[in-house]
């Protein structure tokens, strides 16, 4: 990394050392320090969800909600149990950033749920861990148990009057349990579907006590956001968007992976850290936040910044920070297809809107895609999709929608030639 | 139906993940259990859920559907090794659907089905949530081989007896 690169290391930080995710590593580098200042200061909490306000930390996991906003909703006096939930359930397709805190960075994220513990008055918290990545859910469990030796988690943290424990959640294959109230179902020990909202977890989450969810990299910000200032992080990335933040990219670039920048970042920087599109290639188009986000051309991406404000204007989200780069081999219809095919499989069924709706729109895409398409198909898809979105519980059906209706808007052209002449218009 | 007993082995996993719970919320742990007599089993027969269940103090309807919910959980007998192979969009920009079309063609097999020796299951996966390392595919649901290419599958092939 050069010094002129436009990285900021907020979560990434302890990839440059030799043993990255030791609690020695961690310690040795400031880790702790935020969660022993407060214990110590018994800083209130209210001057703890300010700093988080002003930082303008906003969630990581796609949604983009102001995390200070949502932890004042918490019940400050309520009397019972109240939960922390992380939700590190990463399966929106293009998404793998979660999954490198937890592989390179556990200290952090285990010290940013103790202090949002301790802020939202919660006894115990939840990691729930997308099921196919066990060995980093058994490599969580062991930094979990570190931890609880130096007195970090347990009875009197710290030699305080205060407990907290933290544990390990194990999924096993549901894309939908990254939903939060249906992941609270899926710890309840049930099928993991959406809960209708209101109430919404804040009053009534896991056992229907009050509860906050978070993303990892939310939660794993926390510490470097007590450490520096809530105003420091800010000034890390821009106004409303607020510090750094991880992207995932992925597709066809030189080198895909996980690039930590300071939100607003240019999108042209970010592909040349990922070594720029694979050799001899162009880039075709875009989807700048993970699968469910729209899809953008070439030309309107390169003229964006990578922050909330800026993608949402171009007309997508930014999502979970996943970039799915497409060079100009790519068909259009075969992309959607295997989208279309993703929101079909993982819908929960339990609104009829999303059930049926997305295994319509994945066959008449996939009949498009093998010659048998009919003309008034691509109306027939704006259609369906027009009657899933916001007609559901939750956003997995609007997430099913956003692929389709932007993949026609901006390609529409490729989906016709696919149905007038019944092949390709991009390579035969 | 005959009635299994979960060993030894499996109630201690599972009383560890009990713990994890409020001590009313035993069901908490249904899915690690599952998870884990799986492990131990191979695939959950009806009885081997309803076992489960018996242990954790719940309905065995409760059981089935988490079982039959989640997708990694395996209904029916398995290959003694289960090669799940990710092709959702990251992955299949990244070749995914070749290695894919390699294992189909060296095993014989098409996504669902199980080699007649019963050494191999292959089965189509959604997001493993690694795309940055894509191509890859799980091993027994626990084991994730990423940056596949032809060759560094007909090793794993070739490891897996």
């Amino acid at each position: 990394m050069s010094l002129l690169s436009p990285s900021i290391k907020v979560c990434s930080w302890t990839q440059e050392h030799d043993n990255p995710a030791s609690l020695e590593t961690y310690v040795a580098n400031g880790g702790y320090e935020a969660l022993k200042k407060i214990l110590a200061e018994k800083t209130p909490a209210e001057q703890i969800v300010e700093q988080v306000k002003i930082s303008a930390l906003r969630g990581r996991g796609g949604a983009g909600f102001p995390t200070g906003l949502k932890w004042s909703f918490m019940p400050r006096n309520f009397q019972g149990d109240k939960y922390i939930v992380c939700n590190t359930d990463e399966g929106e397709p293009g998404t793998f950033k979660d999954r490198d805190i937890i592989e390179f960075n556990p200290h952090q994220l285990i010290e940013g749920m103790v202090i949002a513990g301790y802020t939202l008055g919660a006894k115990a918290g939840y990691n729930y861990i997308h099921g196919e990545i066990f060995e980093l859910y058994e490599s969580w469990e062991r930094a979990l148990g570190e931890a609880r030796r130096a007195g970090y988690l347990g009875k009197n943290i710290l030699g305080s009057d205060w407990d907290f424990d933290l544990h390990a959640f194990h999924g096993y294959g549901a894309y939908i349990c990254g939903e939060e109230t249906a992941l609270l179902e899926s710890i309840e020990g049930k099928k993991g579907q959406p809960r209708f909202k209101p109430p919404f977890p804040a009053s009534y989450g896991l056992y229907g006590k009050p509860t906050t969810i978070n993303n990892t990299e939310t939660l794993a910000s926390i510490p470097w956001i007590m450490r520096h200032g809530g105003q420091a992080f800010l000034e890390l990335g821009k106004p409303n968007n607020g510090g750094a933040k991880l992207f995932s990219v992925s597709g066809h670039v030189n080198k895909p992976g996980n690039y930590e920048i300071a939100l607003g970042t240019p999108f042209g920087e970010l592909l040349e850290m990922a070594g720029g599109v694979r050799d001899g290639h162009k880039l075709k188009a875009v989807i700048p936040g993970g699968s469910s986000a729209p899809v953008l051309p070439a030309d309107i991406m390169m003229d964006c910044t990578l922050d909330f404000d800026s993608i949402a204007k171009a007309g997508s989200m930014l999502g979970s920070g996943a970039v799915i780069v497409m060079d100009e081999t790519v068909c259009m219809v075969r992309a959607l297809e295997r989208l279309a095919y993703f929101y079909f499989e993982e819908s929960c069924g339990q609104c009829t809107p999303c059930r049926e709706g997305t295994g319509w729109m994945y066959r008449v895409i996939h009949r498009i895609e093998n010659g048998q398409g009919r003309p008034g198909d691509l109306d027939l898809l704006m259609d369906v999709g027009t009657n899933i979105a916001g007609r559901t519980i939750c956003a997995l059906g609007d997430a099913a929608v956003g692929p389709v209706h932007s993949f026609i808007k901006h390609f529409r052209k490729e989906f016709e030639y696919h149905i007038e002449h019944k092949k390709c218009l991009v390579g035969g | 139906m005959e009635k299994i007993a979960l060993s030894a082995e499996s109630r201690a996993l599972i009383d560890l993940e009990v713990a994890k719970f409020p001590g009313e919320q035993k069901q908490s742990a249904v899915m690690s259990a599952l998870r884990i007599v799986q492990t131990e089993k191979g695939w959950l027969a009806p009885e081997t859920i309803e076992a489960v269940a018996e242990y954790l103090g719940m309905p065995a309807i409760a059981a089935y559907e988490v079982a039959t919910f989640y997708n990694m959980y395996d209904l029916k007998p398995v290959g003694r090794h289960k090669i799940t192979v990710c092709t959702n969009l990251p992955c299949q920009l990244q070749g995914a659907d070749k290695i894919a079309e390699h294992l189909k063609a060296k095993l014989g097999v098409d996504f669902g089905e199980t080699t007649e020796d019963g050494r191999y299951t292959l089965k189509e996966g959604e997001c493993m949530g690694t795309c940055g390392s894509g191509p890859l595919c799980l091993h027994n649901n626990h084991k994730m081989h990423a940056h596949l290419t032809p060759e560094a599958v007909d090793k794993l092939l070739d490891e897996l007896k």
